[in-house]
């Protein structure tokens, strides 16, 4: 086993921490699936308000590629269709009967050759959970990925623990594995921390070990170690832990499982505890209480998308992290020595007197908004062979050929998430990123 | 501090779009930013966001030019008085100081806000706080005995030339106090240079006052005999109280010991690059010893070791607190190895080999700024290069 050691990125210790078990949510009076959380869908909807729908019937497909479908996961009746700007699709709602009747899809479990796997994930829904690098977007059934990578140690702050997820699902991931080995020309390629020894256990996929901080848990990276992406046209597809246990259970049982896990954490969260609930479900359903004017995540703070009180977990979410809002302006900030205040910059007192100490983040940018002025910065956060000060002026300049020969292809929106969390001229990298890979895509 | 909030915010939409006085937005800007740390929220992107800003980066590094500039004070008035030989206390000593060295600092703070807001306001962006530093480094790296007329076109020059032609903060090749430093040396050579420019006399001067500066001293060495560091002890430059920093010179760089306690805070704070800082002494220390292989007399200016050579003129100063600029230097860490040890090599060159300069530290780190971009370059291709290399 390859163990690779990063010595770059940035591990954010915010308080709010899960209690290690899990508790059965009840079944959600809503869920809704989101075209929003596959990047590069153009969705068309296939059903409307008032329609009964069941486990396994599509609500929307892809204009862009009319095989790819969004799957409901629940049987019961749309309520609702959310839009948001310029009638862009945010959410089909759907009240379930809570029967969960099937489709009766006949879902071919048996044969192992690639057309029919691809058929199956695609009439299931679990299609979805592949994610393309290049461009971060959606994969292609019609494509033959080089490799396939899973991330099984998620390592940004308040990260749900994919070795507890893990657990007693074991041969449901060892199948998954197993079928994910079908549909690569290349292999399988699953990272975890050198700690989690159970994963070194499964075969049928080469197996990697990483160290070291934030952000070395990010599939990204992973790929840019063990091996880059060389071109536009080199596709290598990666998908989460639980997204192999649920493709595994679906190889097992030829039956759309709707159960996942996810953690609910953040300071601002009481109940924090792993929840089993249905995918796409309303979170009021189990997230108990929670302090007022504050933020809920659907991801961890540095990448996920922001939800309201009555909104859903996202498709391939395993965390929702709920975060006070920022409320009170504070005299004088840049005099305040800093005892509570944190940061990567060793500018205030806490970096001396509590430097290991978990803290309480807020939504506060904290600062405004100045030009670029220390360059160099951004390197110490990015574990990569990547210059990304270099890289963000080539997307602001638009200078497709110097975005590609400083790797673009090898980059995503979360690779980024350090250098816009400790930049103090407060650049939204993350967002200039996901503009210069749509760009790259359009143009490239 | 509510009442003070809400005062603030009052006059909010004046300034703000379409407001009367829109075009003085930055101004209202700066002051509220200054009085409080908003509750801005996140919106697109990370949600959580780093404490630090602009602000209190720049105001680390103010902190850390603090204790050079409160020697500088001291210095200023303690070299005063020792040139007419009269004993005094310290708080004598500190008072003059701040006569000589106050005013110098408002000027330049004055003369600097003002064409900031200027450019701020008509250029529609917020006033950089970078605009503090370089008004704090300009008084440092000037004579106590500087002409005012002189320090406001000098200040005019670093800031409008060396910065905001090229768009300000962030933009700007070189960096804007020391080309406020080069444009009084070049301007006014006789306020800049000579033996008389580094104390503030004020009667006649006792014999037993050396005011030639100890880089002035070394260039000066036919008729001398024994060793170098004789030399410089027979005009009472010791190392020690070279390090220490009570002897002429500008204001604020005489102080080794200080610039180290500065040094202290940016390399803790994260706020200056160690690898310039280390590489501009490696740079220095490798030219010096090769130069110490070539002295014809042991009294020759090559014949001085290395940790005179760091306590000496501006060696430390520029080091720490001017070739670390973030804007000017190198923006890739590779490139600033390179950058800090040409700065090394070339500040000893120009001090040891050109008569015509005896500081050469100020020209190395202008003529550095110049390359970065070069040195960024190659690094910038030789990370391209390798991409290209997998991904053909």
């Amino acid at each position: 086993m390859k163990v690779i050691k990063l010595r770059r990125g940035y591990n954010i210790k915010l308080i709010g921490e899960t209690v290690r078990t899990v508790e059965q949510a009840p079944f959600p009076p809503k869920v809704a699936f989101k075209p929003t959380d596959f990047e590069g869908m153009k969705p068309k909807l296939l059903v409307q308000v008032g329609d009964e729908v069941k486990v396994g019937t599509p609500l929307a497909f892809d204009k862009k590629n009319e095989r790819v479908k969004i799957i409901s996961h629940v049987s019961g009746k749309v309520s609702e269709i959310v839009r948001g700007e310029r009638r862009v699709i945010e959410a089909i709602v759907i009240e379930p009967d809570g029967k969960q009747t099937d489709e009766g899809l006949n879902l071919d479990k048996e044969n192992f050759n690639k057309e029919s796997i691809i058929e199956t994930l695609l009439k299931s829904g679990l299609f979805l959970n592949f994610v393309q690098r290049p461009f971060n977007k959606i994969a292609n059934p019609a494509d033959t990925p080089r490799d396939i990578f899973i991330s099984a140690m998620d390592s940004a702050p308040l990260a749900a623990e994919d070795s507890f997820i893990l657990e007693s699902n074991e041969s449901s991931f060892q199948k998954g594995l197993d079928i994910l080995s079908h549909l690569t020309s290349g292999k399988v390629r699953l990272s975890f921390k050198p700690a989690d020894k159970t994963f070194a256990e499964f075969n049928n996929c080469e197996l990697y070990n990483f160290k070291g901080p934030h952000p070395a848990g990010n599939v990204g990276v992973h790929i840019h170690h063990i091996s880059p992406i060389k071109n536009a046209n080199d596709i290598v597809w990666s998908c989460s832990v639980q997204a192999v246990i649920r493709i595994g259970r679906l190889f097992e049982t030829g039956k759309i499982n709707s159960e996942i896990i996810v953690k609910v954490a953040g300071s601002a969260a009481e109940k924090r505890y792993y929840y089993k609930t249905i995918i796409g479900a309303g979170v009021s359903s189990f997230i108990g209480t929670i302090e007022e004017d504050s933020r809920m995540i659907s991801g961890n703070v540095l990448t996920g998308k922001k939800i309201e009180e009555t909104g859903f977990i996202g498709f391939k979410d395993n965390l929702i992290t709920v975060i006070p809002e920022a409320t009170k302006p504070e005299f004088l900030g840049w005099l305040n020595p800093g005892f509570s205040k944190r940061s990567w910059w060793k500018t205030f007192v806490s970096a001396i007197i509590t430097p290991k100490k978990a803290f309480q983040a807020d939504t506060n940018i904290g600062g405004g908004n100045r030009s670029i002025v220390i360059n160099s910065i951004y390197e110490e956060v990015v574990p990569m062979r990547i210059l990304p000060s270099y890289l963000i002026k080539s997307i602001l300049a638009e200078d497709i050929e110097e975005m590609e020969a400083l790797g673009i292809y090898e980059v995503s929106e979360e690779d980024f998430a350090l250098c816009e969390y400790i930049c103090p001229s407060k650049t939204e990298f993350q967002h200039i990123i996901r503009k210069g890979l749509n760009l790259m895509e359009k143009e490239g | 501090m509510k009442f003070l909030y809400d005062f603030i915010q009052k006059f909010g939409p004046l300034f703000k779009k379409g407001g009367k006085l829109e075009k003085l937005y930055p101004i209202y800007e700066m002051g509220e930013g200054f009085m409080f740390v908003l509750p801005h929220r996140t919106k697109t992107g990370s949600h959580i966001r780093d404490a630090i800003d602009m602000k209190r980066f720049m105001i680390t590094v103010y902190v850390a030019l603090i204790p050079a500039f409160i020697f500088g004070i001291f210095n200023a008035g303690y070299q005063h008085f020792l040139s007419l030989g009269i004993t005094v206390t310290i708080w004598q000593i500190i008072l003059k100081g701040a006569i000589v060295v106050i005013p110098i600092y408002l000027i330049v703070l004055i003369t600097g806000g003002i064409w900031e807001v200027l450019f701020a306001c008509v250029r529609k962006h917020e006033i950089n706080e970078g605009f503090l530093i370089t008004s704090f480094l300009i008084p440092l790296i000037v004579p106590p005995t500087i002409p005012w007329w002189q320090l406001v076109t000098a200040t005019t020059f670093g800031i409008v030339i060396g910065k905001e032609i090229f768009g300000g903060v962030g933009m700007n090749i070189f960096n804007p106090a020391l080309v406020a430093r080069a444009f009084l040396f070049f301007a006014f050579p006789k306020a800049m240079s000579g033996n008389s420019v580094w104390t503030v006399f004020g009667g006649k001067v006792v014999d037993t006052y050396t005011s030639a500066t100890p880089l002035a001293v070394i260039s000066d060495t036919v008729s001398a005999s024994g060793g170098i560091i004789e030399v410089l002890a027979d005009k009472g430059y010791t190392l020690w109280n070279m390090f220490l920093g009570i002897i002429p010179g500008s204001i604020g760089e005489t102080s080794t010991l200080m610039i180290l306690l500065g040094l202290l805070i940016l390399l803790l704070t994260k706020t200056a690059s160690w690898r310039i800082v280390l590489s501009v002494f490696v740079g220095g220390f490798a030219m010096i010893t090769l130069l110490n292989q070539f002295a014809p007399e042991p009294t020759h200016i090559f014949a001085l070791p290395a940790h005179y050579h760091f306590v000496m003129g501006g060696f430390a100063f520029g080091a720490v607190f001017m070739a670390t600029d973030p804007v000017s230097s190198c923006g890739t860490n590779t490139g600033k190895y390179v950058f800090g040890f040409l700065i090394g090599v070339l500040a000893i060159l120009v001090r040891t080999l050109n008569p015509a300069y005896p500081e050469g530290m100020m020209l190395a780190i202008l003529l550095m700024n110049t390359f970065s971009p070069l040195i960024d370059h190659f690094v910038v291709q030789a990370n391209k290069k390798r991409r290209l290399k997998y991904a053909s």
